[in-house]
């Protein structure tokens, strides 16, 4: 029973962790590909429109991938958490059919339009589509987000005596308040990988002196737009986030911030340290007092419940992951805003495409947000553990009765060969796309 | 309410089974009868301008089916645990070989993508055919031994195969001589499918050749479909007491056997078109007429301990349902504007479309 426990969560873990590379990229992308073509209409420059064309290309790499991985997670509620499944079916069933009917479609259909039908429907209904293409992105992230809301914080159901969850109350599932500030904050993150890495292809042709119009172009929209989301995601989204953790998951806002033992009155902030489980404390600790309470209540004296006035089983399952995901996190998004704030003083100061120490930087950032974004969800999930949904239904008693650990570990061999080669792939398409550049090819 | 979301639910199967159903078969013809390099690369292209929005249609079927059934949904995917994670796979292989078969300029590099694009359609093609073989031979629900249950009655694990490959043992497996006859079917019907969409879609020289083939495939679907309705009565003898009780379900039937004798015309057809419909009505027909056959049944039971699971037993509650058929009705019209919109802006031959994203 462990082992299939095991082998089911490492399943999962690997196939959405692999999944989110890709639509985390295409939510922020698609904003900033509207936002290309909107500059295109207004100034009628061609570069702003193959700039738009170019990255509706990388978007389109993304998006096949995202369908092909996203398929897998769909169905792996039914085949490895079946019971699950059958629990809780009638309500997350809802937001995730609804995230097929409304945005997925939109997405693919309107994709499909914006690729081959310029010609066709003229500038503005070209930018229509592009529209449409990033309404459907972030629409899928909505009901995603509403999804997962449920689990983190389940409203608006009743429990029948079968153990059954079913729905009482559809519009509450969208009235979450654990949604809004979850949503806002993936939508940002998302917006700060796609930046970085706009930015980063950017740096890289300044740096090769290569389509310097476009580099020039990409650096600087990736470090303005890098800047304005990775403040957004410190603040408010972030704050905001935290607080609904301290607010519903109060164990979980002790382990993720590494408080083993409650203090008398304020706080300290944890920057730094190791968490030893044996001793119950952190090792190698840096932190600065009271900081952690006027973050939260904006009082520095307040208490904050520690890992000690909780029971055991209240308590996460691995709690040194979900410190590290989240001190990851944060971190990485502390560097971001130092980088990219260094980057648009030099952008301000037109000095930014001849420092070169920055454009290399600048140019190896982009795998980070993507770190910070997956670390981001690990805190999410690792935070509900031992639960699936919050307080309700433990993660052990979800799995699929009837499949065993030997079936399961196959298939994750099986998943993980079959995404090392796409892994590949894709990373050869996308560089073959980088390195032929935004310059419209002639046949 | 559980009526509705099943007619809901069977449409959306039914339209993913004839849009994917055609890039399925495209993949086959593909990987036995597109020999110069020209035909295999418009013959890829009829598929790989549209594979993807096609798929669309069983990741929303899936999502309703989730919503609607919960305890089919987590029944189902969970019991053919691994015949359903090879058929992810084989998704996953066979849209890498449509992708990326024309990134890279050599004969090695495409006829590889080919080769992967092909085979794996053709096996998709069969494992859909022994998964509606399973659904109606049905399955051992319960894993029940000598009349005791090991699970929950409504849950089940079905191995692939097992010694006997034979749908009437106790514990039949995923893969017995009665779902591999229903797999060969659909794999033929697909293959006609896809070599009609050829036809309507391309300027591929071997066209004509495709119209011959077409009807010599008709020809050995027609045998297989007699046959298995003759082998459905010893696997299971109540397959036909539906159509009786209920005469007007005889309408699935006829669109199936219309398909079917339109299709010996195909040398007379004046347009391409109508031989894509007569293999949509195969499809359409097919498949609406195995579910009439056990309706309201969804997965029978094989032993006498467990009930088989029905729409009713499995379906979500009354409010769930009903708020769903709200959205479900302003999705569901959604998703045919989208599709006639598309299908018209990319009407017409694509052998000149760009291809490759």
């Amino acid at each position: 029973m462990e082992d299939m426990i095991f082998y089911d969560r490492l399943q999962f873990a690997f196939t959405i962790t692999f999944h989110y590379i890709f639509p985390q990229l295409t939510m922020g992308l698609s904003l900033m590909i509207v936002y290309f073509k909107w500059r295109y209409l207004r100034e009628k420059k061609d570069k702003y429109n193959n700039a738009a064309k170019f990255f509706m290309k990388i978007f389109a790499i993304n998006f096949t991938m995202g369908v092909v991985t996203g398929i897998p997670m769909e169905f792996q509620f039914g085949t490895n958490w079946a019971k699950f499944s059958e629990l809780t079916g009638s309500i997350i069933g809802q937001t995730l059919a609804m995230e097929g009917m409304f945005s997925f479609f939109l997405e693919s259909s309107f994709l499909a339009l914006f690729i081959f039908g310029e010609k066709l429907m003229g500038q503005k209904l070209h930018f229509l589509t592009g529209f449409l293409v990033f309404l459907g992105s972030w629409a899928s992230g909505w009901f995603i987000l509403a999804t997962n809301a449920w689990m983190q914080h389940p409203v608006g159901y009743e429990i029948l005596d079968n153990g059954k969850f079913v729905l009482d109350n559809f519009s509450a599932l969208f009235a979450n308040p654990w949604l809004l500030p979850a949503f806002l904050h993936n939508q940002v993150a998302s917006v700060a990988t796609s930046s970085f890495v706009v930015a980063s292809i950017g740096a890289f042709y300044v740096l090769r002196n290569k389509n310097l119009e476009y580099g020039k172009l990409f650096l600087k929209t990736g470090v303005v737009f890098g800047l304005i989301s990775s403040l957004l995601l410190a603040f408010p989204t972030g704050d905001w986030n935290a607080k609904n953790v301290v607010k519903y998951q109060p164990a979980t806002f002790a382990a993720m911030e590494g408080i083993f033992e409650t203090e008398e009155a304020g706080t300290e902030i944890v920057l730094i340290g190791q968490p030893n489980m044996v001793e119950k404390k952190l090792d190698n600790k840096i932190a600065v007092p009271n900081i952690l309470s006027f973050l939260t209540y904006q009082d520095w004296d307040k208490q904050i419940k520690g890992m000690d006035q909780f029971e055991k089983e209240e308590l996460p399952t691995n709690i040194p992951a979900l410190y590290y995901a989240y001190h990851i996190m944060v971190g990485l998004g502390t560097i971001f805003i130092g980088i990219m704030g260094l980057a648009v003083f030099f952008l301000w100061r037109k000095k930014i495409y001849h420092i070169k120490p920055l454009l290399w930087t600048i140019m190896f950032l982009f795998p980070f947000p993507y770190i910070a974004n997956i670390t981001g969800w690990y805190v999410a999930e690792l935070g509900r553990q031992p639960y699936l949904v919050y307080g309700l239904l433990k993660t052990a008693d979800g799995v699929s009765p009837t499949v065993s650990s030997g079936n399961t570990l196959f298939t994750l061999l099986g998943f993980v060969a079959l995404y090392m080669l796409l892994g590949l792939l894709f990373l050869v398409l996308v560089g073959k796309t980088i390195n032929q550049g935004p310059k419209p090819q002639t046949h | 309410m559980e009526i509705f979301w099943f007619i809901i639910i069977a449409i959306v199967l039914v339209v993913f089974f004839i849009l994917d159903g055609y890039d399925f078969g495209v993949g086959i013809i593909h990987l036995f009868f597109a020999k110069s390099e020209n035909d295999k690369e418009v013959i890829a292209k009829s598929a790989g301008l549209f594979w993807d929005s096609n798929e669309v249609w069983l990741v929303v079927a899936g999502g309703m089916l989730f919503m609607a059934f919960p305890t089919f949904y987590a029944s189902v995917f969970s019991g053919f645990y691994l015949p359903l994670i090879i058929v992810l796979w084989l998704v996953v292989f066979r849209a890498i070989g449509l992708e990326f078969r024309g990134q890279f300029n050599y004969q090695m590099w495409k006829d590889m993508w080919d080769k992967a694009f092909g085979v794996s359609s053709l096996l998709l093609a069969l494992f859909f055919g022994i998964a509606l073989g399973n659904i109606v031979r049905g399955v051992n629900l319960g894993g029940v031994e000598n009349g005791v249950s090991a699970y929950e009655g409504h849950f089940f694990f079905l191995p692939l195969w097992n010694s006997s490959f034979s749908p009437l043992s106790e514990n039949p497996g995923v893969i017995d001589w009665f779902t591999i006859i229903i797999g060969l079917i659909t794999v033929v019907t697909l293959a006609i499918h896809g070599a009609n969409w050829i036809v309507l879609k391309t300027n591929s020289s071997i066209n004509n050749q495709l119209k011959k083939t077409v009807f010599k495939l008709n020809i050995i679907l027609a045998a297989l479909t007699i046959f298995s309705i003759g082998i459905w009565q010893i696997v299971n003898p109540n397959s036909l007491d539906n159509f009786i009780d209920k005469p007007y379900l005889i309408i699935f039937p006829i669109i199936y056997f219309t398909g079917l004798i339109g299709l010996f015309f195909i040398k007379k057809l004046k347009k391409d078109i109508h031989a894509f419909i007569f293999s949509t009505l195969l499809i359409l027909g097919g498949i609406t007429s195995s579910l009439a056959s056990i309706f309201p049944v969804i997965l029978p039971s094989t032993n006498t301990v467990n009930k088989s699971l029905t729409i009713y037993n499995t379906a979500a509650t009354e409010y769930g349902l009903s708020v769903a058929m709200n959205w479900g009705i302003v999705g569901f019209i959604l998703l045919f504007v989208y599709l006639i919109v598309q299908k018209r802006l990319m009407g017409g031959k694509i052998d000149k479309m760009d291809y490759g994203h």
